[in-house]
């Protein structure tokens, strides 16, 4: 099996803080991660590569530090990694992602899986995975949360709102994972050292994949960021101080009022 | 004209066609080709005043609004008639009807309800193979429709469905779509403003698509407000011509399960109690089980309680864990990090119990007890019982 | 001079310190609280290759330079000390003798089985009378035809009930006093070994102090390290320079622990209408707390990077010992000072981390012994 793995780097978000003067976010000195579910996806990856002797390969696009994640998949397990970087995908919305993420896949060729992670933690979108798939016309399957390989197609458990479905789909397939597909896990201290050792991170520019340069970029991006704030905080409300007995029955009180509890 | 970088371009510098512009020089005199054309009509570019030429005027190609009417196991899904709401004011707006588009194997009175719920009009496509969603098939009769009747706006609920399709649909015609969107509104323009969250809901974005065509969304679920069902309201029912076959379909579903009530419902719940580390072990989190079997309502965690091995992942309320707005959420023993936060800020009530008074749970919470949780939470667990 | 780590090092580093704050500070005041052995932690770390960082890939480990290995002892220690501590021994003072002096035999033997954390190892050297004074031990090994009989006890062991394998310094003839000394590979299953008293300690609950009791205990004389007696006064001596760095930054991750709770404390806490980083004292102390973490976190680095470089590093290894643990004591105390009342509470972790402290200027070679070390490095006399 021959399986591509598109992981981005992102922020860490349980350590982003925003600055109470400005309202905006710090973005310096925040330590930068691969975003969990795409880690998920590629330990799926490993694991499928594990049981049917094959191949991943780990994919991203993004500045020259994005190469940290690219040898964290490495070191994880993952056979290959190749950086896409160039200032020409800088800006990119998930439609110009899709189109720079699918040539390049075009051009590593040969795919029976692709992985994705179904959302990126900055991003929250959930949109590159399909439209990837979309591009490069081959079915996808979203919110996986199990994935079995059997002869040549994919069974996979789709997560719903209200249960799950079981869907079939034919190799070359898109799937997006959502946290539940497995449980994380580090990198031994032996991956680590082929991944900084042995192995390479490819770096491709626009060039090298021949990218269709009016669809990548931000200004060929459909979207457009018009303005970004922070919400209105919430407002800090009360602090109730004072003897226990007292400060419940405000609050049991207070539970009844909202009629959240039934008042006797 | 003249130009300069204006304070909204996310870039320093720009390289249009050959024109280099750097932030913070004066307007500068550049040709007008289309690449300079394209970064003024983003905004990135300021046009010096006198000279302000009308940004090209956005097509007007057939009107619609257009609603992607969800709908599973023959049942209209609750965040449809919310769109619909929120549709029917951008319509009025822009002066223009309202339509749905309805995918189901038989119509059975749905497209009656979304009429009054607010559709003006409700494009019917029946047929055996659209019973259960399919990305495929759905894609391709939607992308059809959008083609045919060229809608100005389409939105989509951001539910399972709505973020596996309309991606795929964004692909396809090469159109803007933003997602999550929390809200929707009409610029002085007449663009469609769609304001998301993003970093877990810590910066609100406001997102535009001025060139492409239909300008699309995908909405979550429980923001918008749907009307009030209005049985007398009358609409047009126009079948869609439906050209799919079992060859179109890429993928096959096996088996439905629909779970019952047994899994944990963190995002339908009305009170969420939730624990944290504060709890310090797992055999503590009996307070909590037994605090919301008494309010009758689910049980939460952080991250750190779930990490720890307290609790399962089911109950993790956060980033990476659920987002849920109840009426009511008790955060006891939880400190309340951005992660956190981002989980469950949405909240109509918050109460948080924490001893340590810096803790930043108390920034957003309604009311906030700052004292120990063994006390606390015992004494009003004995209140309750009485 | 590079003072960069390389980019291998800094994804070993945020690999441990991932693990750490995930895997194991959870759990880090149910191990002290409750006295539990972190068996659970020590076997995820045996997962990742960690328990065997010091062995070469050869016999199975994932051998790192001597700098990553520090960094991973620090980042453990940073999180959790009766985790640290067992570590610490299986993999300095348990996996490196036989690495370093092992027969082909005994490194194929028991090295593997070390590596994968199958075997838990321990270091057995104190005993009652012999403590600073470690030649003064008197834990016999008489030869008797193919095996040795060993009798004796000892004490203050790290993992020693919990150990599959134990290294055994023991006198082998007593008429060379320290030329007369060997070390030997023990299997905890063998009949005579047992296991007598478990300390009840101030700190580093969690990890076994245990005392072993050796009663007429035969081991194979393959079992001799190194095949070879009388070497193991010099074996012991290299086991406990090397294992000195590791206590160094054991040190340092217990300074560093006790800074950073300290420095979120002062953010948050108020008196007098400010918050306690305004005061001039409270930066003062900030300051010496921050500048002697790193100058001992620096003093270990270096020490580390001349062992891997192959140079003589006794007096920079006893250095950093002794700097390392002399600044968790201090940055320790001054810790709970700045957290006030509540520091000596045990509902903040300050207190713990004063408690584990003190070991570190006792094991391995106390303080005073450290400091003999250095000056006779100084004089030029062998030690």
């Amino acid at each position: 099996m021959r399986i591509i793995v598109c992981i981005k780097q992102v922020p860490d978000t349980n350590e982003v803080k925003i600055d109470p003067k400005k309202g905006t976010l710090i973005r310096e000195g925040i330590p930068t991660i691969m975003n969990p579910e795409d880690k998920h996806a590629l330990l799926e990856a490993i694991e499928i590569k594990n049981k049917t002797k094959g191949k991943v390969i780990a994919l991203s696009m993004g500045p020259p530090q994005a190469e940290e994640v690219l040898r964290e998949a490495l070191a994880l397990g993952a056979d290959e990694a190749i950086l896409l970087c160039d200032r020409a995908f800088a800006g990119s919305d998930t439609w110009a992602t899709a189109n720079a993420l699918g040539t390049a896949i075009e051009k590593i060729g040969n795919y029976d899986l692709l992985l994705f992670g179904r959302q990126a933690i900055d991003g929250d979108t959930a949109q590159v995975g399909p439209q990837t798939a979309e591009f490069l016309s081959i079915p996808q399957i979203t919110y996986a949360r199990k994935i079995e390989i059997k002869d040549n197609s994919v069974i996979v458990e789709r997560q719903m709102e209200d249960g799950y479905e079981i869907i079939r789909g034919n190799l070359p397939c898109l799937i997006t994972c959502t946290s539940d597909i497995n449980e994380i896990e580090y990198p031994t201290l032996r991956g680590i050292k082929q991944a900084y050792r042995n192995k390479k991170v490819k770096v491709w520019s626009a060039d090298d994949i021949k990218a269709n340069k009016s669809k990548i970029g931000l200004l060929n991006s459909p979207t457009r960021v018009k303005r970004i704030f922070t919400p209105q905080p919430r407002g800090q409300g009360q602090l109730l101080r004072g003897p226990t007995k007292e400060v419940v029955k405000k609050i049991v009180n207070l539970l009844k009022e909202k009629e959240l509890i039934r008042a006797f | 004209m003249k130009v300069k970088i204006s304070p909204i371009c996310p870039e320093s510098s720009l390289n249009l066609g050959g024109v280099i512009l750097i932030r913070g020089e004066d307007f500068k005199e550049v040709p007008d080709i289309p690449e300079v054309r394209n970064a003024v009509d983003k905004g990135y570019l300021e046009v010096l005043k006198e000279e302000k030429k009308k940004t090209k005027s956005v097509k007007k190609e057939g009107s619609e609004v257009l609603v992607f009417a969800e709908q599973r196991n023959n049942k209209i899904a609750r965040v449809v008639f919310e769109l619909l709401g929120k549709a029917r004011e951008l319509a009025d707006k822009l002066n223009v009807k309202l339509a749905t588009i309805l995918l189901t194997e038989k119509d059975n009175g749905l497209s009656n309800q979304l009429i009054q719920y607010g559709a003006d009009r409700v494009y019917l496509a029946e047929n055996s193979l659209l019973k259960n969603y399919q990305t495929e098939l759905y894609t391709k009769v939607i992308v059809e429709h959008i083609k045919k009747t060229k809608p100005q706006i389409v939105i989509y609920g951001a539910t399972n469905i709505g973020r596996d399709l309309a991606p795929r649909i964004a692909q396809r015609i090469t159109t803007g779509l933003t997602a999550d969107c929390t809200g929707l509104d009409i610029t002085e323009e007449g663009l469609l403003l769609q304001t998301r969250p993003a970093f877990g809901g810590n910066i609100m974005a406001q997102i535009v698509c001025p060139k492409h065509r239909p300008q699309m969304a995908t909405i979550r679920p429980g923001v918008m407000k749907a009307k009030e069902k209005d049985k007398k309201r009358n609409g047009e029912t126009i079948r869609v011509e439906v050209k799919i076959s079992e060859k179109d379909k890429k993928t096959e579903i096996i088996k439905i399960i629909r779970e019952t009530k047994k899994k944990v419902n963190l995002e339908e719940a009305k009170i969420i109690v939730s624990g944290g580390r504060g709890l310090g072990k797992k055999e503590n989190f009996k307070l909590i089980e037994e605090l919301a079997s008494l309010l009758n309502a689910e049980v939460g965690a952080s991250r750190a309680a779930v990490d720890a091995g307290w609790i399962s992942k089911e109950h993790q309320v956060g980033q990476t864990g659920k987002t849920v707005r109840p009426k009511l959420y008790l955060a006891i023993g939880i400190s309340g990090s951005i992660q956190h936060k981002a989980g469950m800020q949405n909240s109509d009530l918050i109460i948080a119990i924490n001893k340590d008074p810096e803790a930043p749970i108390f920034q957003i919470a309604d009311y906030g007890i700052v004292d120990d949780l063994f006390k606390i939470v015992p004494e009003m667990i004995k209140q309750l019982k009485q | 001079m590079n003072f960069d780590f390389t980019p291998e090092q800094l994804a070993i580093k945020k690999m441990i310190r991932e693990f750490a704050e995930s895997e194991i500070k959870p759990y880090a005041e149910e191990i002290d609280k409750e006295k539990k052995f972190p068996e659970k932690q020590l076997k995820k770390l045996a997962k990742l290759g960690i328990m065997g960082m010091t062995i070469p890939e050869e016999y199975g480990g994932s051998q790192i330079d001597c700098v990553s290995q520090t960094i991973i002892m620090e980042e453990l220690s940073r999180v959790c000390n009766s985790t640290a501590v067992s570590f610490g021994a299986h993999t300095s003072l348990a996996c490196n003798p036989i690495t370093n002096y092992g027969t082909k035999e005994q490194k194929e033997k028991y090295l593997p089985l070390l590596a994968s954390g199958k075997y838990l190892g321990a270091f057995s050297l104190t005993e009652p009378s012999a403590g600073s004074d470690a030649a003064n031990i008197q834990t016999t090994a008489i030869r008797d035809g193919d095996e040795y009989i060993i009798n004796g006890s000892k004490i203050f062991i790290t993992n020693g009930a919990k150990a599959d394998l134990v290294n055994v310094v023991a006198m082998t003839d007593k008429a060379k006093k320290h030329n007369g000394i060997s070390i030997f590979i023990v299997e905890t299953k063998t009949p005579g070994f047992e296991v007598g008293k478990i300390e009840d300690k101030l700190g580093l609950c969690g990890s076994c102090t245990a005392e072993l009791v050796f009663k007429d205990m035969r081991v194979p004389k393959e079992n001799l390290l190194g095949g070879i007696e009388g070497q193991g006064f010099k074996q012991t001596m290299w086991t406990l320079d090397s294992g000195r760095i590791g206590i160094g930054a054991q040190g340092v991750g217990i300074a560093q622990a006790a800074f950073d709770e300290s420095l979120k404390y002062v953010k948050e806490r108020e008196q007098f209408g400010r918050k306690l980083f305004k005061f001039q004292a409270i930066q003062f102390m900030l300051s010496d707390m921050a500048m002697k973490i790193d100058a001992a976190r620096l003093l270990c680095l270096r020490a580390a990077d001349m062992k891997e470089k192959g140079k003589r590093y006794v007096k920079e290894a006893a250095m950093a010992k002794l700097f390392g643990s002399e600044v968790a004591m201090e940055v320790t105390r001054k810790a709970i000072q700045i957290h006030g009342g509540y520091g000596f509470t045990k509902d903040y972790p300050v207190e713990r981390f004063y408690r584990d402290a003190k070991i570190t200027e006792i094991y391995e070679g106390t303080s005073e012994i450290q400091r003999l070390v250095i000056a006779a490095e100084l004089l030029g006399r062998g030690f």
